[in-house]
């Protein structure tokens, strides 16, 4: 069993290479940031190319939520906690804090295949 | 001790109803001729305790630790032994929610074991930091809702006053304020139905029913058409928390009121970035934590707001 799962493990890292150096550079675009703050998301809008990772990081003493309704939804953040959501399909994703609906932001997902292709 | 309003003549009843003060532990209010008033809940209650009287107390955060009040618990039983060392005991007390910060156990069980001292009965209606837990709003719901409809609202009857608690913290939309939606109000419409307009209601949630300022979600999106159910009432009072500070208003036969927090204090509206707890120096925290509390005597047309901090 072992040598069979360090056998799969070297698989999924070749994988991983390979799949690396095919992929347009777009598609590893470095992961984001929404930083909560003074019950406000900041950036309120923030575009990215489809499979970012954005992280939200709750920076009040106060906790949020991240809601996008048919999408995601966090659980309270307390203060620094964090929220992650991979975007792997292109469109606009408005969401809000559930605790304070007035806090609202948006991510926009362009396509990873851009001129690469 | 001061006065906002020192009864001095000249001073028009509008002028002082909106008279404001920020920040305290509890209002204890007496229903004497049908129409509630608060007093304070040091000293000043005992002189005219001729009617009814129950306590508020709001926004208890139990778990807070920050640095605007790194011990939340310790001002709530600050706050419960004053209630305790009232001359006059009330008839029971209401919690207009945020009895904890981040719906733990351990903080329902510490905020339990504390108000409990009180040795009242306490009617609770859920604020949004009640709700959060991991599967939303089922601790609250277990503790304290378990002879109430959907998300916990409810009402009872005492002395021949209407007592309504509704919940306007689920459910919230995008881009919205408080909300308390078709079912909720459906319900309040059939509750209401079968008491007389002579009937005094009390009617208290977490957020305030009226907006107090939109930008801060400081308001009730659908608050309005609980109001319309409530104009055939010939007095209605409105209590709420959320705000952390004491406002008030009155329009025709409605008083709106908002209880202090027994937290820590919330800046007044649009006077800091955000509404996030208001840090102040170590030494004037229980000033501000102090009690500013209502008095309506019957008789008089002057309606006072007195500043009693917990220390000072």
């Amino acid at each position: 069993m072992k040598v069979l799962s360090l056998v799969r493990g070297a698989f999924a890292a070749a994988l991983l290479l390979a799949l690396a150096s095919v992929l347009p550079t777009a598609a590893r675009a470095a992961d984001m940031e929404v930083k909560i703050d003074n019950f406000t998301f900041g950036p309120q809008q923030l575009t990215v190319k489809a499979g970012t990772t954005v992280t939200w990081i709750n920076e009040d003493d106060i906790p949020h939520t991240v809601v996008s309704t048919g999408h995601f939804r966090s659980k309270a953040l307390d203060t620094d906690d964090k929220f992650s959501f991979t975007f792997t399909t292109p469109g606009s994703y408005q969401y809000f804090c559930g605790l304070h609906p007035h806090m609202q932001g948006s991510i926009v997902v362009e396509a990873a295949t851009g001129s690469n292709d | 001790m001061s006065a906002h309003d020192d009864s001095t003549d000249g001073v028009s009843r509008r002028k002082v109803l909106e008279c404001m003060t920020w920040a305290g532990t509890g209002v204890l209010w007496t229903v004497a001729g049908g129409i509630p008033t608060s007093l304070g809940i040091m000293g000043e209650a005992a002189a005219q305790t001729t009617g009814m009287t129950f306590l508020q107390i709001s926004d208890s955060h139990v778990g807070f630790d920050k640095p605007a009040n790194p011990n939340a618990l310790g001002t709530l039983e600050e706050a419960i032994a004053k209630v305790k060392a009232l001359a006059v005991k009330p008839a029971f007390m209401i919690h207009t929610g945020d009895i904890t910060h981040l719906s733990k156990d351990k903080e329902f069980d510490d905020a339990k074991r504390i108000i409990s001292q009180a040795g009242l009965d306490t009617h609770y209606v859920p604020g949004e930091h009640d709700i959060i837990d991991d599967e939303p709003g089922r601790q609250y719901k277990e503790r304290y809702g378990k002879n109430a409809k959907g998300a916990g609202w409810y009402s009872f009857d005492q002395n021949g006053v209407h007592f309504v608690g509704l919940v306007n913290v689920v459910n919230l939309k995008a881009g919205g304020l408080g909300n308390l939606g078709p079912e909720q109000l459906a319900w309040l419409e059939d509750d209401l139905k079968a008491k007389s307009a002579s009937t005094p209601v009390v009617v208290f949630a977490h957020i305030p029913l009226w907006v107090v300022y939109e930008k801060w979600g400081w308001g009730t999106d659908d608050g309005g058409k609980a109001l319309d159910l409530l104009k055939r009432f010939g007095s209605v009072t409105v209590l709420n928390g959320h705000i952390h500070q004491v406002m008030q208003k009155v329009e025709g036969n409605v008083t709106f009121h908002t209880a202090r927090s027994t937290a820590f204090p919330q800046p007044a509206p649009g006077t800091a970035p955000s509404p996030g707890p208001m840090k102040v120096p170590d030494d004037k925290l229980r000033g501000l934590l102090g009690i500013a509390d209502v008095t309506y005597k019957v008789g008089s047309e002057r309606l006072a707001i007195i500043d009693q901090p917990l220390q000072g």
